[in-house]
């Protein structure tokens, strides 16, 4: 998930500079500095102790590097220290409350680490003979199976490396259905909520399909009447992406039938299940008509976020989309596990090939692991609890903050900025959560909130975590409804201070430059 | 359930406080006829550390790994050695467990680590500037053919016969999607320079690879200079970073677009992903790259920092708009990448890369003494295409039993297309002389 910036400011402005004891060094006690690893390392120093090479002759044929890559290098002491040294300046679930709403911050259990990391799992080649990794084959085939029998869906594509590869996954397998039907050229239309994730409408136009946005009403919900206004013309529609629980994070109320209006209208429903961990095992997005949906293994299924990624965005297919599904899949006979890898025989009717290889077999690993420790009525729990935690959230701010609807919520709760003063707004108090010690909630997402925070806080919280964070976000509530001028130049606390974008983005430095010689003799 | 911190009274206590008798009333807006009783069927209960680790040690037993016996297999994923350092960096939990770096003043550390490997990506591929990283290479290669097809405003793109088919068939994917025409020229051993007669006006890029997928290193600069005079971009493929120690980098052959596959540095082979794809192009066509951008800035009190930058190019700002719907990049991958380049810097990169061309040029004399033996790549890094007298796929089972994982067979990536006889062999610094002896031996015996 992501979170948009419009509207917001990104450069610095307002509030004191808080007095600070200046340090030779630079680095402020157990805060280290940390230059850039081109400005420490050299050229003719190295962290590794190689054998010398024997110094035959190449059979290059002359295509080789005649420059240095003018790479630095690093012994491994110090290469320790910049790393650990650099991590001290990353928050972390590991570290507290991570309240990305859209996310699913949970714990990452470090016994997926020390699973994925078995020689059997991480140390097999994708192309070596199928009969040497049937364990390897058999684990995609049962995480395939927990996938199903959880979503009440019969097929799964497994090869998706993440969320929006999951969601061009499905979108592909809905063309390609829409093709074998003959309608290519007039089905072209797809409906997106004005709430949906950005990678929605992006992932449509990638597929060839027209956006048309639909609007949300005033329970944050699909406009029904707007949805069936555009159902009115019908030949054109491809179909309709939406995420369940939506991004509001509020269950569809309508989902039976916006899926009954748009298979009326020949069109296909593609579920975007990146907040599948407010129902998994109490619901089925089988049960609700749905024909796609990717699930996000680094949400629900515990996979680390790792500072952005790896993800992994196996997506599930209904009857109608399953023969579309893309190449490689496991399938299983008498003879063992067998991969069909080309789109042709078994895979004749594949819409073709997402990337090289089977998949993110190293987050599969780990979300069986996660799998198999919950259980089904862990999972099940795991999501109750996780609906508990942000509906105990809700509860406790709804009295100094705006929700932005009515009732009860799924697994994260959304605030308007309706209560602050004029001259201080989401992004002031994301900033001050950083001071208490928090990561900031989503900010300004969904666009159809305005100053929205989605605060997601998972099943991971105790109820003591939860009633320290909402006693940080009620006292900063309280200041930003009286306009406290000081929560503009928040964090005051943190590694850094707020950071230009502006500058960042209109003279972008994307790499680190040698020095001028010129300028170096000026110093 | 061992990660729920939550307490039976806990939950009473936090109902009282919503008002809610139970969590059932959160459901209500589920439609009746979609909601369960109990757990899913057919699904177990949960269960401890001891038993869920047997349970996948069984699974990853049934497999045999690269270290077991001797092995030769490459083809875009490659068995090399990763110093401990790097796996103990990427498990600290301020890495492990954090998110995308929205919030830089708390994700500094993740910023300048995605900062230094953009530096590194450039230097190392003779580029102007890097992203943050792709799903991986072949993800990498479809979003460098769109990204040409926006550049240029044209609607084809040439596919080398030396590409790696898995690239080849996850561009085609993206492309069929856009309506953008792909032009595939036949497989070939050392037919990358095909591409200068294949381009014209209507071109938007060519895509070749060196050291391609049978291993051929080739200068594509005539590629390039063919392509820019009608145009079009030369995007250049590799899927062993390492080459790039010793070979001609894309920079300096003329490529716009340089596009691979990381995996070979601090990546285990996890048998095919998560990998890391690796994505650089010019200065001049750098607001039209995909995936995120870390760039340099200051702090309120002028300090230097970092930040996700030129975020307009991005979904989340740009929606339908967007260059591509990448979100999720190769995080921790990255960081696993820049680490240990960061230990070899160029003098630890330059050596690594002469191992494993030496042991590729020895794997190749042992094999080029077995009678019936032909070598087919003329010139490569560290792993070539031959010719064995038979059937590869028998050959490679028999030597299978002698403990011999010889390489990939031409005919699982190409299949159909005449090359049943075709191994592609790699050896890298893991492979040890007595290695290669007991290949060229175990060869002789079985042909």
């Amino acid at each position: 998930m992501t979170m948009n910036s419009t509207g917001r400011p990104t450069t610095p402005s307002g509030g004191e500079t808080m007095s600070d004891i200046q340090t030779v060094s630079g680095s402020r006690g157990l805060m280290q500095h940390e230059d850039l690893i081109f400005e420490t390392g050299c050229t003719n120093k190295t962290g590794v102790d190689l054998p010398a090479p024997k110094g035959l002759k190449n059979r290059l044929g002359g295509v080789a590097r005649k420059r240095s890559t003018e790479l630095p290098g690093l012994s491994e002491p110090e290469t320790m220290r910049h790393y650990v040294r650099l991590s001290q300046k990353n928050y972390a679930i590991d570290l507290g409350l991570f309240p990305l709403g859209s996310c699913t911050m949970k714990h990452n259990p470090r016994l997926n680490e020390k699973v994925a990391r078995m020689p059997g799992f991480a140390d097999i080649h994708p192309l070596q003979p199928q009969y040497t990794v049937q364990g390897a084959l058999e684990l995609i085939d049962q995480l395939a199976g927990w996938l199903k029998k959880l979503t009440g869906m019969p097929a799964v594509a497994m090869s998706p490396k993440a969320g929006a590869h999951g969601e061009f996954c499905g979108m592909m397998a809905i063309r390609r259905a829409i093709i074998a039907r003959g309608e290519i050229e007039t089905r072209t239309r797809v409906l997106v909520p004005a709430s949906a994730h950005g990678t929605n409408p992006a992932t449509a136009v990638q597929c060839g399909f027209k956006v048309d946005e639909i609007k949300a009403d005033k329970r944050g919900r699909v406009d029904m009447e707007d949805f069936k206004a555009k159902l009115e013309t019908s030949d054109d529609i491809a179909g309709i992406m939406l995420t369940n629980p939506n991004t509001c994070g509020l269950f569809e109320t309508d989902i039976r039938e916006i899926a009954e209006l748009i298979h009326q209208a020949g069109g296909y429903f593609y579920c975007d299940g990146a907040n599948f961990n407010a129902i998994m095992g109490r619901v089925r997005p089988g049960d609700l008509g749905i024909d796609a949906m990717h699930i996000n293994l680094h949400k629900t299924f515990s996979t680390p976020h790792g500072g952005g990624g790896p993800g992994a965005g196996p997506t599930v297919l209904s009857d109608a989309l399953a023969d579309y599904a893309p190449v490689p899949f496991v399938i299983h006979d008498e003879d063992g596990y067998k991969l069909v890898e080309e789109a042709e025989g078994e895979g004749e009717e594949a819409f073709g090939r997402l990337c090289a290889f089977h998949g993110q077999m190293g987050m599969f690993t780990r979300a069986l692991t996660y799998m198999l420790s919950h259980g089904a009525d862990g999972l099940k729990q795991a999501a109750e609890d996780a609906v508990l935690n942000a509906n105990y959230i809700q509860a406790r701010m709804k009295t100094v903050m705006t929700p932005a609807f009515d009732g009860y919520c799924m697994h994260e709760a959304l605030f308007s900025d309706a209560f602050t003063a004029d001259n201080v707004g989401t992004l002031d108090i994301s900033k001050a959560l950083i001071d208490e010690g928090y990561h900031p909630m989503t900010m300004y997402f969904p666009l159809v909130v305005h100053g929205a925070m989605l605060i997601e806080p998972t099943e991971t919280e105790s109820r003591a975590e939860l009633d320290r964070f909402c006693d940080s976000l009620e006292a900063i509530a309280e200041r930003a409804k009286a306009g406290d001028e000081s929560l503009k130049g928040a964090p005051y606390l943190a590694p850094m201070r707020r950071l230009d974008e502006t500058q960042a983005a209109r003279k972008p430095v994307l790499r680190w430059y040698k020095p001028e010689p010129e300028k170096i003799a000026a110093e | 359930m061992r990660y729920l911190p939550l307490t039976p009274e806990d939950r009473k206590a936090m109902l009282a406080t919503i008002g809610a008798k139970s969590v059932d009333e959160f459901y209500t807006d589920v439609p009746e006829a979609a909601r369960l009783d109990g757990t899913i069927e057919g699904l177990p209960d949960h269960q401890g550390e001891l038993a869920v680790e047997r349970h996948m040690a069984a699974l990853a037993g049934k497999n045999r790994t690269a270290s077991e016996g001797r092995f030769f297999a490459g083809c875009g994923a490659y068995k090399h050695h990763v110093p401990a350092t790097v796996d103990h960096i990427i498990q600290r939990s301020e890495f492990l467990t954090t998110y995308t770096p929205y919030q830089p003043e708390i994700a500094q550390g993740t910023l300048q680590s995605l900062f230094e490997f953009q530096s590194q990506v450039a230097a190392l591929t003779a580029m102007d500037v890097a992203n943050a990283s792709m799903y991986d290479g072949s993800t990498a290669c479809a979003e460098a053919a769109i990204m040409a097809c926006r550049v240029t405003k044209r609607r084809r793109v040439v596919l080398s016969g030396g590409l790696h088919p898995h690239y080849a068939a996850a561009t085609r994917t993206v492309c069929e999607a856009q309506g953008i025409e792909v032009v595939q020229l036949k497989p070939g051993i050392d037919d990358e320079l095909a591409l200068k007669d294949a381009v014209d006006d209507k071109t938007s890029c060519v895509i070749g690879q060196s050291p391609n997928v049978f291993g051929t290193v080739t200068d594509l600069s005539p590629v390039s200079e063919a392509a820019h005079e009608q145009g079009a971009l030369m995007v250049s493929v590799f899927t062993e970073t390492v080459s790039l120690g010793m070979v001609t980098p894309p920079g300096e052959m003329g490529a716009d677009i340089a596009v691979g596959e990381g995996q070979s540095i601090g990546n285990p082979l996890n048998f095919g992903g998560p990998y890391v794809g690796l994505f650089a192009t010019t200065k001049k066509n750098m607001r039209q790259m995909p995936g995120r951008l870390c760039g340099e800035t200051e702090d309120a009190d002028g300090q230097r920092g970092f930040v996700l930058t030129l975020s307009t190019r991005e979904q989340h700002i740009r929606r339908d708009k967007a260059t591509s719907n990448i979100c999720t990049n190769a995080g921790l991958c990255t960081l696993a990448f820049t680490a240990h380049m960061t230990l070899l810097g160029d003098k630890g990169l330059t050596q690594l890369a002469e191992l494993n061309h030496e042991a590729a040029c020895q794997l190749a004399d042992a094999l080029e003494g077995v009678d019936g033996v032909e070598i087919l790549s003329p010139r490569f890094f560290n792993e070539f295409a031959f010719r064995v007298p038979g059937n590869a796929e028998a050959v490679l089972a028999q030597l299978d039993e002698k403990d011999v994982i010889g390489g990939v067979r031409a005919s699982r990536l190409f299949p159909g297309k005449g090359m049943d006889d075709v191994i592609i062999a790699c050896a890298t610094e893991c492979t040890t002389e007595d290695d290669i002896a007991a290949y060229a031996q175990a060869l002789k015996e079985v042909l």
